[in-house]
């Protein structure tokens, strides 16, 4: 398979990463390439295979739903690009 | 002093015949003269690394020192820690100081260690040669004209020109161990879990695991002795009973003079030794194979049929869980903000553009295809499974034997932009390492000699899970009948 110039700006869309016409056409031979070398995955029978996310056997960890962090947003606040009265300022999305 | 062990530091810290104050100005010293030109270090404070070390010469005077009292280590800059600048080596965090420190800095912090410094790595920890970091390139002290491999080879270049007793670094393909063996250092990655991935800023959340990059297998044993255990706050950490990394590192009592290893099966496999190895590469792991034999290991042939589909596997899983990693970095909470733009969804799209780098980006192009309607089983459950796969084939092999053994890396480091305009070339640089993140084993890079250039050359030693403390018992035995870990480069005196 391979991707078409579109197919690559549809996916940087999907990412929300802006891409130029240069860039796309850059990206598009290096992804190509790239899902080459991923094609030799389709060379195994992996029929009845049980897929793998982790190497032992653990299941998710519950806690008691309980408060466990302090406040602390005036800290965490401090690195954002903007902030006022505690909240992050983003563009107005509702016209 | 350049070449002493940790224990040695720590001896001398003890008994007083240097101060941690000193210590620690001594490496500041040496990453002020060798730094400009190897570009190893990103952040270096010396204020703060001289308070902490005041702190640990109060705490030896008060008799509380534990084994890293003192000892400055430096810190790959994915580690979170608290007032301290942690990019990632990304314009997309190139303003972020960390409000809280990493579960493995707080480790280190709480054992009395010093933070020595930032170290540079690939942006995001994509890449194989720290070549992709905003930062610019770190340079091999073997030779500046190459790379040190990567994604830690901050950390590897920091030790190996011994700006840094030793250091901390990431693996999530090969990130500790492929720039150890470039490098001529040991570099140990822990089975999946053993280390807690909290305060570590993600790449790829079921591969990532932290740990030490140092002179000798001894040095990680006592490194990993402090950074590894049950954290909470990593819903992948293991609970398991602490465990001393340093118990088996002396030959078992009942061993033969001169055979400390008897009894120790090695399986090498035969698809280690094909195709695309190095012939430098291979003599150098072959000599070190014999010299394993000398030491009274047993070689065994095994074989990993799956291991070719490693690489293909890995760049789908890979990337998959960094476009959702990655996703985190929106120009709202913290790091980067586009200065333009005309409403959110293009403020979105304009900070993520102008904050990564192209490797950071095409990964997240791949990421977001491979998860994208339609392709997710052709390609992420495909790459689950063929990791079952690949697991099982490990499985098999320990039936066989206790470690396997073979080369880190296909080559010695290579030039600086030999391999920048072939993602692809790149990526196969990770061969040998990327399985045991697959299967989620441990695995570590020994230096074994040199190849061409008079470059260093890693043996690579996969164990079963849990097995590091055997794995480091085989490397420090080694290195106890072999000076290679001791050579360093010339220039960095």
């Amino acid at each position: 398979m391979s991707l078409s110039l579109q197919q690559v700006k549809r996916v940087a869309w999907l990412a929300r990463i802006e891409i130029s016409e240069a860039e796309a056409e850059a990206a598009q031979g290096h992804l190509n390439d790239i899902f080459r070398l991923i094609e030799q995955m389709q060379s195994v029978d992996t029929e009845g295979v049980a897929p793998m996310a982790h190497g032992q056997d653990v299941v998710q960890r519950l806690r008691e739903d309980k408060v466990t962090e302090s406040d602390q947003h005036a800290l965490y606040q401090s690195i954002a690009p903007q902030v006022e009265n505690g909240l992050y300022l983003v563009p107005k999305v509702i016209e | 002093m350049l070449n002493s062990s940790l224990k040695q530091l720590s001896t001398q810290l003890a008994q007083r015949k240097i101060s941690s104050v000193e210590l620690a100005q001594f490496y500041l010293d040496r990453i002020a003269r060798l730094n400009p030109a190897l570009n190893a270090f990103v952040t270096v404070d010396s204020v703060k690394t001289l308070e902490q070390a005041r702190a640990a010469d109060a705490q030896i005077a008060a008799g509380k020192a534990q084994p890293l009292t003192g000892i400055p280590v430096a810190h790959k800059d994915i580690f979170c820690a608290k007032g301290w600048l942690t990019t990632c080596g990304s314009k997309m965090l190139a303003n972020f100081v960390s409000p809280y420190d990493a579960h493995v800095v707080e480790r280190l912090n709480a054992a009395g260690a010093v933070i020595l410094g930032k170290t540079n790595m690939d942006e995001f920890a994509m890449g194989s040669s720290t070549e992709t970091c905003f930062w610019g390139p770190v340079r091999n002290p073997w030779d500046r004209a190459r790379v040190p491999g990567g994604s830690s080879g901050g950390s590897a270049a920091a030790v190996t020109a011994r700006m840094a007793p030793v250091a901390i670094g990431t693996d999530t393909g090969g990130s500790i161990r492929q720039p150890a063996a470039f490098s001529g250092i040991s570099g140990i990655k822990p089975t999946y879990g053993v280390v807690s991935r909290y305060g570590m800023i993600a790449f790829a959340s079921s591969l990532d695991q932290g740990g030490p990059m140092a002179k000798s297998a001894e040095d990680l044993a006592l490194m990993l002795n402090v950074i590894a255990g049950f954290d909470a706050r990593d819903s992948t950490s293991l609970e398991r009973p602490a465990e001393d990394y340093t118990r088996k590192l002396a030959a078992p009592v009942t061993a033969d003079r001169g055979k400390p290893l008897a009894g120790l099966r090695i399986g090498v496999p035969k698809e280690y030794f094909g195709e695309g190895l190095g012939s430098d590469v291979a003599a150098a792991v072959e000599a070190a194979l014999a010299q394993m034999e000398q030491l009274g290991a047993k070689r065994v042939a095994i074989s990993l049929p799956n291991s070719g589909l490693s690489v293909p596997a890995y760049y789908v899983i890979a990337p998959a869980e960094a476009s959702s990693n990655l996703s985190r970095f929106d120009g709202v909470r913290y790091g980067y903000r586009a200065a333009d733009y005309s409403d959110l969804p293009d403020m979105y799209r304009k900070s993520r553009a102008q904050g990564f780098g192209a490797e950071v980006k095409r990964r997240i192009l791949i990421g977001t295809y491979v998860l994208s309607h339609g392709y997710y089983d052709a390609y992420y459950l495909k790459a689950q499974k063929i990791r079952r796969l690949i697991a099982q084939d490990f499985a098999e092999g320990f039936k066989q034997c206790d470690l396997i053994v073979g080369p880190t890396a296909p080559s010695v480091a290579f030039g600086l932009g030999a391999n920048a305009s072939d993602p692809v070339q790149m990526y196969l640089n990770d061969i040998y390492t990327v399985s045991a993140n697959l299967a989620g084993l441990p695995a570590m890079s020994i230096p074994c000699g040199f190849g061409e250039a008079n470059m260093p050359v890693g043996l690579h030693v996969t164990g079963n899970y849990f097995a590091e403390a055997d794995m480091l018992r085989a490397a420090h035995q080694y290195q106890l009948a072999t000076d290679w870990h001791l050579r360093q480069p010339a220039g960095v005196e």
